[in-house]
């Protein structure tokens, strides 16, 4: 279904309403979508990556440093400290400016080992089918279902105490809980491909297993396991943000959450310190929603029937689309040719309540 | 009724698969965090209970591992998750058991109130696409990546402590009411309810309505829909139609949702020191309470199985499909 429009633009070289331009010929497998949704996130996640890579370097202050011995309040934002301080007058920004590097390591790896791990236990299961399969879908559902901030806890309240893990140790416990989705959705894809027509011929062809595997059916998957991707670092940040909070990761291991530990234990809401808690909560939320955002291009581009929802009026004017559209018509890519459907709008459409 | 039959017996294997998880995760994580805190334990406790700890974690025992889980299965099955250390001398069922209707009764009806709710705006935001709603969805992304708790802050910081309208912690205010059946102490914890409850709805309710709009943006290209509004039925029953078949993913996607939702409500507990399983969860923690953390745990589990067999035979009743094959 869904996955059939991916197969067209990957193996065919469409003809793209936005590539007419003779003389240059690009045949382009990933077509991002340029909606304004995808290019904020594409901007917040360039701007979040670069201060994981310099944040540390310009970090003004030593984090955990306490700056003054005098004074016992969190003092605001001032010229010296921009966010201002905590409790015992450590500099917020440099915590800030740390914390990210940790933030985006961990979700990094958290999202790569657990998307690693879904292609593998998902592609295999889909495509081998029989006994594994059910054996499996069996591992994937219980994936699903157990809660896996509780298993997590567990997990990482049984590390020795005083221990200071590393930002991939974090990272690696953190995808054992997060495969499980993106297994699902690539096995009912595999599933789906097995018996196309390219893969019976490939199979024909006497193309080994693992050949078929890798050249054949992963580069159809490829949206959907970026798709599962930037969900798993979106998990990554937001369990790793939670673990910190809760006081699992040793208190002086900055990251976001580790600023949101400090303030929750010092009642910092309670006490209108605004300025400890607001930067690293908004930070762990825009750097979510700058993932998810690219995941809306990513799933427009899987089922083109979500991207017409993104055409701005003017755009849809332009294509000669109706503003709204009445039921049963979806245009699916931006015709040229008027719809057959748009003449005859059924009259309880505009007496729209 | 197979189909229930069978996802009977998945619950009960993701069950067993849960309580073998939590005997083997304290034998297998390095540097023996479990024989570290019982040291420190040696002063407090009397020997009994230091050797009955020891007996739970397989410290110094020379019994094997297999010997070591059935005694673990047999201590479970009479109800006993051995002693919370940092509730000496309560065990770990009853310091459970005091916090678990706090986080049922929040839990459960704030889901509830955001399941309706994401449906019903999801339903509508759809059926509007095009229009002035669809720039709900990127505001939707933020609230979705939001950590609930950071939700929980904002609300503390906003209405219990400028505006000063909700309390700001606790479930009831010990000094104001003594709990019973009456209308002042029901009235003080539905306000210290409202704030985390709100955080709740808040934080999943946009998955709910993302979910519900994209299902259903594709439903409603359904040749019954077409066929309905053709034969010019009023459209408040075209909707219906259209709703009714788009439902069914939401419900299967509520297995997926609920984890999510019940990790964040434990988190939320911990900002409004609402007296639930979360707040339970994150004392034992921060007290190094191994037997009260794997019992949290197990009960969570347990939960979650639960909530997802209620949607399994919400799903029998909603398709009749799943009805006529049994």
């Amino acid at each position: 279904m869904a996955i059939g429009t991916g197969i067209g633009a990957a193996e065919t070289p469409p003809v793209t309403a936005d590539a007419p331009v003779p003389g240059r010929r690009r045949a382009p497998r990933l077509r991002i979508p340029r909606s304004p949704k995808v290019l904020t996130g594409l901007g917040l996640l360039v701007f979040f990556v670069l201060l994981a890579v310099i944040g540390p370097l310009v970090a003004p202050y030593d984090p955990s440093a306490s700056l003054s011995s005098t004074n016992g309040v969190p003092q605001p934002p001032s010229a010296a400290h921009w966010l201002g301080t905590t409790q015992t007058q450590q500099d917020l920004l440099s915590q800030l400016l740390v914390g990210g590097r940790s933030t985006m390591l961990v979700a990094v790896m958290a999202g790569l080992v657990a998307t690693a791990l879904s292609v593998i236990i998902g592609v295999t299961s889909g495509y081998v089918g029989g006994l594994v399969d059910d054996l499996l879908s069996m591992v994937i559902n219980i994936g699903l279902v157990l809660p896996a901030l509780p298993l997590l806890i567990v997990m990482t309240g049984f590390l020795p105490k005083d221990a200071n893990p590393s930002d991939l140790l974090i990272g690696l416990i953190i995808s054992l809980t997060g495969w499980a989705w993106g297994a699902r959705v690539l096995r009912v894809q595999t599933l789906s491909l097995r018996n196309r027509d390219f893969v019976d011929s490939a199979r024909i062809a006497g193309e080994r297993g693992w050949r078929i595997i890798s050249f054949e059916i992963l580069p159809v998957l490829v949206p959907i396991i970026a798709s599962s991707f930037l969900f798993t670092v979106i998990y990554g940040v937001g369990t790793y943000t939670a673990l910190a909070f809760l006081g699992l990761i040793n208190g002086t291991h900055w990251s976001w959450g580790t600023i949101l530990f400090w303030a929750q234990s010092q009642t910092a809401a309670q006490n209108g310190y605004w300025w400890w808690w607001v930067p690293p909560g908004v930070a762990v939320a825009l750097l979510g929603t700058s993932l998810a955002l690219l995941n809306f291009g990513i799933d427009e581009f899987i089922n083109p029937r979500l991207r017409t929802a993104g055409l701005s009026r003017r755009r849809a004017r332009k294509t000669g689309l109706p503003r709204r559209f009445p039921l049963g018509v979806t245009p699916v890519t931006r015709p040229r040719a008027p719809l057959p459907a748009a003449a005859g709008r059924p009259a309880a459409e505009e007496t729209s309540s | 009724m197979i189909l229930l039959a069978r996802r009977i017996g998945f619950y009960l294997l993701a069950a067993l698969v849960a309580i073998t998880l939590d005997f083997f995760i304290p034998r297998l994580m390095p540097g023996n965090a479990v024989a570290a805190a019982l040291a420190n334990l040696h002063s407090q406790f009397t020997p009994a209970t230091i050797k009955a700890l020891e007996l739970q974690y397989g410290v110094g025992t020379d019994q094997s591992l297999w010997t070591q889980y059935l005694h673990y299965w047999n201590s479970l099955l009479h109800g006993n998750m051995g002693i919370s250390t940092s509730h000496y001398p309560a065990t770990v069922t009853s310091v459970i058991s005091a916090g678990l209707p706090w986080t049922l009764g929040l839990v459960g009806l704030a889901t509830v109130i955001s399941f309706t709710l994401g449906t019903v705006l999801g339903i509508l935001v759809a059926w509007r696409r095009g229009t002035a709603l669809d720039n709900l969805l990127p505001a939707m992304t933020f609230f979705q990546a939001a950590p609930y708790f950071f939700i929980a802050i904002v609300l503390v910081a906003v209405f219990a402590t400028k505006l000063g309208w909700f309390p700001a912690i606790n479930a009831y205010d010990q000094t104001l009411v003594t709990p019973g059946w009456n209308w002042a102490y029901i009235s003080n914890v539905l306000d210290h309810a409202i704030l985390p409850a709100l955080t709740i709805v808040l934080a999943s309710a946009a998955g709910w309505i993302v979910g519900m709009r994209n299902v259903m943006v594709t439903t409603m290209d359904e040749d019954y829909v077409l066929v309905a509004q053709a034969k010019g039925l009023p459209k408040r029953r075209v909707v219906n139609y259209a709703a009714r078949n788009a439902i069914l993913p939401s419900v299967t996607g509520f297995s997926l949702a609920i984890g999510f939702v019940v990790s964040g409500a434990l988190l939320t507990e911990v900002v409004f020191s609402y007296p639930g399983i979360g707040y339970i969860l994150q004392q034992a923690v921060l007290e190094r309470d191994y037997p009260l953390l794997q019992g949290v745990f197990l009960i969570i589990t347990f939960a979650v199985l639960t909530a997802n067999l209620i949607a399994d035979f919400a799903y029998v009743l909603l398709d009749p499909r799943t009805r006529q094959e049994a």
